[in-house]
């Protein structure tokens, strides 16, 4: 798409609002063809790196480039091989939902009515209804149906699954399923429910109070990043144990437990040099280890 | 497919899990040598994961000798049995035993118990392979 395979590109930018850094030096790319997920706690800056890549937002400091263009100046043209689902799905709420694919369709000429009727019929929303009396998860799926109408190559999603109940996150998964399927899409989105995230996608971003703590292929993180329990063979140490690669250190029965970044033998060698050894090891799934990394470092200290 | 379950809220990643789902499968014997496994796009649509994890999952199988891809045809599971070295066979099987008997301990299940349990599940096994186990 890009050429070079990347689509968009975040280089040390920094974003202040008034003394508060919403992002402070982020760099991460979003891979073409892939799906990249930007995780974090509400308040980590996952809305306002989507502002900046939409061109929403000039930083303070540093650059977003999307599609090869500086995304503060680009070309109307290529904003619309950009797709967008925002958070809250903001839409006309007097209009019907005919109406709304109606005024979509006439603002992008890519767009695919057939197929924007198709997936409101799959997601069973009535066209006739005025969106003011949909509910929210109907909402989500409107605005869903008519930002992926005009085919676009990129598509970011904050926190697309916001408001939705069960039965109606899954047909939406299915739907994101759809879209990977087809060949060279690129997606790009926030959200809280990890099982979901685990689900679809291939890369991961976290952020914590405005700083990149993970940018790894999703498969990587969950190799590398272990749960140890610690026994020491003397009295524990007060502090959390200094090891390479320490994401959280917890007391837990009077021993260490701890979460590591790194080759499990790496760790079990580094645990034995501090007079420790590894009573069991365990994988994390993502939710667990999204929380060892938000926390991490209260904890530890 | 529902013989192949995936839980993203388990501490393995998706592939893997797909991965010892299709082992499973084969030691039971719900899949036998010859059989088609579903396309990528099927399994993908099927467990709602990511079409790159499944193909992974796939590339692992073929590469463990489980399965076999044919071009144009699909991916099918392997007439020859999947080559383990002695030592790992009997890592794997020293694991697996102590899994289930550190937590059998505590059940306070007696040897008697546990043997006639472990003869039962061969019995079983062997049962559903059609007595080729």
């Amino acid at each position: 798409m890009s050429g070079h395979g990347i689509v968009a590109r975040f280089d040390r930018v920094t974003a202040c609002f008034g003394t508060h850094r919403a992002l402070d030096g982020v760099s991460f790319a979003v891979p073409a063809g892939g799906v990249t997920a930007l995780l974090g706690r509400n308040g980590a800056g996952k809305t306002t790196a989507i502002r900046a890549l939409l061109g929403l937002l000039p930083p303070t400091r540093g650059r977003v480039t999307v599609l090869g263009h500086d995304a503060l100046t680009l070309p109307p043209a290529e904003r619309g091989r950009i797709g967008y689902v925002g958070e809250g799905h903001p839409l006309p709420r007097w209009m019907k939902v005919a109406d709304v694919v109606a005024y979509q369709a006439a603002a992008f000429p890519t767009f695919d009515r057939a197929l924007c009727l198709r997936w409101l019929e799959r997601f069973a929303v009535p066209p006739k209804r005025r969106v003011a009396q949909l509910s929210r998860g109907m909402r989500a799926q409107v605005a869903l149906s008519v930002a992926l109408a005009p085919r676009p190559e990129f598509v970011v999603m904050d926190d697309p699954a916001l408001g939705l109940d069960t039965v109606a996150r899954r047909e939406f998964l299915e739907v994101m399923i759809d879209l990977i399927q087809e060949e060279g899409r690129t997606l790009l989105l926030t959200s809280h429910v990890l099982t979901d995230v685990e689900r679809v996608a291939d890369r991961v971003v976290l952020l914590d109070r405005g700083v990149v703590r993970i940018d790894a292929p999703l498969d990587d993180v969950r190799h590398l990043v272990r749960r140890y329990d610690l026994v020491f063979a003397g009295a524990p140490p007060e502090e959390g144990p200094a090891l390479p690669g320490l994401v959280r250190a917890r007391r837990r029965h009077g021993q260490w437990q701890v979460t590591v970044r790194g080759d499990e033998a790496a760790v079990r060698a580094a645990a034995q040099a501090i007079g420790a050894d590894v009573a069991s090891v365990e994988p994390l799934s993502l939710e667990d280890l999204f929380v060892d990394y938000t926390i991490g470092e209260e904890v530890a200290s | 497919m529902s013989i192949f379950r995936v839980d993203p809220s388990r501490g393995e990643p998706l592939f893997q899990q797909l991965v010892d789902a299709v082992k499973r499968a084969v030691a039971t014997g719900a899949l036998v040598p010859g059989d088609r496994l579903p396309s990528v796009r099927e399994l993908a649509r099927d467990l709602v994961i990511n079409p790159n994890t499944i193909a992974k999952a796939f590339r692992e199988l073929e590469g463990e000798g489980v399965t076999v891809s044919r071009p144009g045809a699909g991916t099918f599971v392997s007439e020859r049995r999947p080559t383990m070295s002695r030592e790992e066979r009997r890592r794997r099987l020293q694991e697996g035993f102590e899994g289930v008997l550190t937590e059998a301990v505590p059940w306070g299940a007696t040897d008697e118990e546990t043997r006639k349990a472990f003869e039962d599940a061969m019995a079983r096994l062997r049962g559903r392979r059609g007595g080729g186990a």
